[in-house]
């Protein structure tokens, strides 16, 4: 058995949260990209084309991240013959979770917006992308900002499964020194700790902006 | 892509699947009742006037709520029997999913208790409503109503997180898809079946949750 001091786990944990920071920007991003995208779709007046994001969405919405991943990393290598690397699996299943919710998300706080500054803006003159661009959207940003900011903490959680397909972030290498060490009561504390730093000051940040929003309205 | 998909490892071991799924509805079943009643006691305490009642339920809230839940699985799975507990892996994963579940229903208990105004319950009495009856029809089935969405949601979301426990060797529908996978290399196949069977659940608790609305909330909706 390898002796480890507290201070040596910490530090091993410390350095793998950088990676679970930088899956979870990327899968943010990436799934921010795609969720504006699925949401365009949703509210589209097309029909096959607000079908399509809702089956999108009730198939990533409806399904366990878990498998999601399985799908990405066994699934895609199978069919394909390519092998993806763990990160990349990971930030296709996190993409489609994250874009299939925020897009949800996000189509709430349009369809938040009162009709009448569709019209407004309509008779006006505007094209339906201006209309999104000048009046819709930088309404709707301000409404989505709460619950944003609170899905980026499923986010971080979410790339917690990451260590299952054996990407080392700080669930991985938690599970490592745990296996080394059997500390684990101590291990998963110090992960969990980790975890609650990064994910407790967006919770705080997140239900002050929502309380700042119920207060004005 | 010369890839031909083969389903028939899916219809060959439709036995191993349907085990595996009973056993993710028994411990979603198991986790959401015991998460339930963990989250109405959080919510007597969230809102009862003794401060430290309120602070500790609001620490196991905060705490739960920003870990994932898999470091709390290991936490009590790999972590518990060090305090000398013995825990099957059956049993790790329902009393995790049930302290997860637990903290999320805490909060949404308590924003139902907490949109019943006081007048209403005032009202009741000046109407000469007995006490039960005054629980019952003012202060239950309206904070009910005014949470169920929330928990239906929340309920979804528990069942999907059973997932998870597959990782501590629970023999649940994922599991047995681990066990296919290893076995035959048909990834895509087994885990895209196994991702519909879990939809098929979710879409089965979204109906059985729209009959139960339209049986008891129904009453809700003229108030809005």
């Amino acid at each position: 058995m390898e002796e480890f001091t507290v201070s040596q786990i910490l530090i091993n944990l410390v350095v793998a949260a950088k990676w679970t920071i930088i899956l979870s920007a990327i899968a943010f991003i990436v799934g921010g990209i795609v969720g504006f995208g699925i949401m365009l779709m949703r509210i589209s007046s097309i029909r096959w084309v607000k079908w399509l994001s809702l089956v999108y969405i009730e198939f990533f919405q409806g399904t366990p991240l878990l498998l999601q991943l399985f799908l990405a990393f066994f699934g895609i290598s199978v069919v394909f013959g390519i092998n993806l690397s763990p990160l990349v699996a990971a930030t296709v299943a996190l993409t489609t979770f994250t874009s299939s919710f925020l897009a949800d998300i996000w189509r709430g706080s349009i369809e938040a917006i009162p009709r009448g500054q569709w019209e407004a803006s309509a008779a006006l003159g505007f094209g339906y992308f201006k209309q999104l661009r000048l009046v819709i959207l930088p309404q709707a940003v301000k409404l989505s900002i709460a619950p944003t900011v609170g899905f980026l903490v499923q986010v971080i959680k979410g790339t917690s499964l990451a260590s299952v397909i054996g990407f080392a972030e700080i669930s991985r290498v938690a599970t490592q020194i745990n296996n080394v060490t059997l500390k684990s009561l101590l291990v998963f504390s110090l992960a969990g700790l980790l975890y609650f730093a990064l994910c407790y000051p967006l919770s705080a940040w997140s239900q002050r902006l929502e309380q700042k929003l119920t207060y004005k309205a | 892509m010369g890839y031909s998909f083969q389903f028939s490892i899916v219809w060959d071991n439709l036995g191993l699947l349907f085990a595996g799924a009973w056993l993710t509805l028994k411990i979603s079943l198991l986790a959401i009742a015991f998460g339930l009643i963990i989250g109405i006691i959080g919510a007597i305490f969230r809102t009862s006037k003794n401060k430290l009642l309120d602070a500790i339920a609001l620490a196991y809230v905060e705490v739960i709520r920003n870990t994932p839940y898999l470091i709390q699985l290991f936490f009590i799975f790999f972590g518990i029997p060090n305090l000398g507990i013995k825990l099957t892996a059956e049993q790790a994963a329902i009393l995790s999913l049930a302290v997860n579940f637990g903290a999320y229903s805490t909060e949404i208990v308590r924003a139902g208790v907490e949109s019943i105004p006081k007048g209403q319950v005032e009202a009741g009495m000046a109407l000469g409503f007995k006490p039960l009856a005054i629980f019952r029809h003012i202060i239950l089935l309206p904070a009910l109503a005014n949470i169920y969405p929330a928990l239906v949601g929340q309920v979804i979301l528990a069942v999907l997180f059973t997932s998870v426990v597959s990782q501590i060797a629970t023999e649940d529908l994922t599991f047995v898809g681990d066990f296919l996978n290893a076995r035959s290399f048909r990834s895509f196949e087994i885990y895209f079946a196994i991702s519909l069977i879990y939809l098929a659940i979710v879409w089965l608790i979204k109906a059985m949750a729209f009959i139960i609305e339209r049986r008891y909330f129904e009453f809700a909706k003229y108030r809005r």
